[in-house]
């Protein structure tokens, strides 16, 4: 049998497949450029979730699905979508989902912040315990640039490099109403500590300042990025604690830097989240009665009618980018034939919100580069 | 640390200490991308430990020099990526000062009784 078909082969002069004029070269045809570009949301559950990635997964169609660094850098786009001081929505489009994914994990876990982590209590004598006033005043954000300041390890003395101190003391007199104690009565200590340390030897040394906790050697309002502004909470009407008449609340506090992993109070963002871009097509023509009952099962007004005159009537997709997934179109008899929901693969629309202390679009510059970071590490332990 | 065999160094597992899938996942993305790549893979062994086994087999390049390509390629996604993002931020800001300013200069020429 083999014998026969070489033969025959041979005949022919052997040609190629390729050369055949209806085989796509280089190009998947439409069913399988689907199920490579787009998730398709069914009735019951997403297909196609899994990104191809394997470089020679169409090797047998001719195309070269590696990563081509050129081909990602000419096809990469983001659109800006909304910036504020607060929060900021942005498109990428031509990136896949486990790299936009590492950068909203390192926007929620590893960009570091300020937050208050010491409370040294002089006297609380408010119905708020102690330890639930410390873990609330850790919460609160800090309006300061974290890269200004650097980590301070087990070892070292709190200075004014690496620690913040504030100082809270308030009291609610006799007779007077109830008091609530805000963020705004959080006061900045430039000059470091005020609280004095008791000294265990009698005979002190010869120095009239007494020891504190902290040992600044300058003053933080010396520098220059201090100067005008003032550290302090980011916003100042945050409600520490209410107080009754005769209850009082002296205490200290140091704010350090930390990373979102060790605790939520040091995460820059409120948060951060990426969805990808919904994509709505009417697989067939939905017409009159039927295009008025898609338009109003939609709740988020994706359809819109469009009149074709003598009184006929056509839905069409308006507003894609705003459909939350919900599949309310979709619902009901025979409709999965004549909408279909899909999702882009390697567009996402991320939005960052920010808790005040860097603008949202540092912080994501920042998130970028803790990653370049993280290679370099794993480059320089290989070599 | 890599864990492999002295005489075929085409296949090797990679244990990196202090990391977890934000990194894990996306170097295996571009490693999957990389022609001499026939497998590759990561595991958590365990959630506690920040530990990540990186698993990568080739078509005869050492699997060292292979990774250390990828996580090139990697950095420089990311610094493309910075560069682009910086750029169309400058250019929403840009945009939307002109439109400040357009309507700024409407007002002003509404009030203006020249």
């Amino acid at each position: 049998m083999a014998g026969k078909e070489e033969g025959r082969g041979e005949e022919k002069n052997k040609f190629s497949i390729w050369d055949l004029p209806d085989v796509p070269m280089g190009q998947l045809p439409p069913h399988l450029e689907l199920q490579r570009s787009r998730v398709l949301c069914n009735k019951d559950a997403p297909i196609h979730t899994e990104s191809v990635q394997y470089s020679g997964a169409y090797a047998s169609m001719g195309l070269d699905n590696s990563l081509r660094l050129d081909h990602f850098c000419h096809n990469f786009r983001v659109e800006v979508v909304r910036l504020t001081d607060e929060d900021m929505e942005f498109d990428m489009i031509g990136i896949d989902a486990a790299i936009a994914n590492a950068f909203r994990r390192i926007l929620i876990a590893e960009l570091p912040t300020m937050a208050i982590e010491k409370v040294l209590i002089a006297n609380n004598t408010s119905i708020i315990q102690d330890e639930v006033l410390a873990h609330r005043l850790g919460l609160i954000p800090i309006s300061v640039d974290p890269r200004l300041f650097e980590y301070m390890t087990e070892n070292d003395q709190p200075n004014e490099k690496n620690t913040i101190v504030f100082k809270l003391h308030v009291q609610c007199k006799r007779g007077s109403p109830r008091f609530t104690v805000k963020s705004d009565d959080l006061k900045w200590l430039p000059n470091g500590s005020e609280l004095v340390k008791e000294s265990r030897n009698a005979t002190s040394d010869s120095s009239s300042k007494p020891e504190t906790y902290t040992s600044f050697s300058c003053s933080q309002d010396t520098l220059s990025e201090f100067a005008k502004n003032p550290i302090a909470p980011r916003h100042p009407d945050i409600i520490i604690a209410k107080l009754g008449p005769g209850q009082e609340i002296e205490l200290e506090v140091h704010a350090v830097k930390g990373m979102g992993k060790t605790h939520a109070k040091w995460s820059p963002v409120a948060t951060a989240w990426y969805r990808m871009l919904p994509e709505v097509v009417l697989l067939e023509e939905v017409e009159d009665d039927l295009a008025e009952e898609l338009k109003s099962k939609c709740p988020v007004n994706v359809f819109d009618i469009e009149d074709l005159g003598k009184g006929r009537k056509r839905a069409t997709v308006a507003r894609p980018r705003a459909c939350t997934l919900c599949r309310e179109c979709i619902r009901g008899d025979e409709w999965e034939k004549r909408v279909a929901i899909r999702r882009v693969r390697d567009h996402f629309i991320f939005t960052i919100e920010s808790t005040g202390a860097l603008p949202p679009e540092v912080l994501f510059t920042e998130a970028v580069k803790i990653l370049e970071d993280k290679c370099e590490r794993v480059i320089t332990e290989l070599s | 640390m890599e864990h492999g065999s002295f005489t075929d160094n085409s296949a090797a597992t990679f244990s990196l200490t202090e990391e977890d899938h934000t990194l894990a996942n996306a170097l295996r993305f571009t490693l999957n991308q990389d022609p001499r790549v026939t497998f590759c893979g990561y595991s958590i062994p365990h959630p506690s430990d920040a530990r990540v086994n990186i698993r990568v087999q080739t078509t005869g390049d050492p699997a060292r020099e292979v990774l250390k390509d990828a996580c090139q390629d990697l950095m420089l996604m990311c610094k493309h990526v910075r560069s682009t993002f910086d750029k169309a931020v400058e250019d929403f800001k840009a945009s939307n000062a002109v439109k400040a300013m357009n309507i700024g200069s409407q007002d002003s020429d509404s009030e203006d009784s020249e």
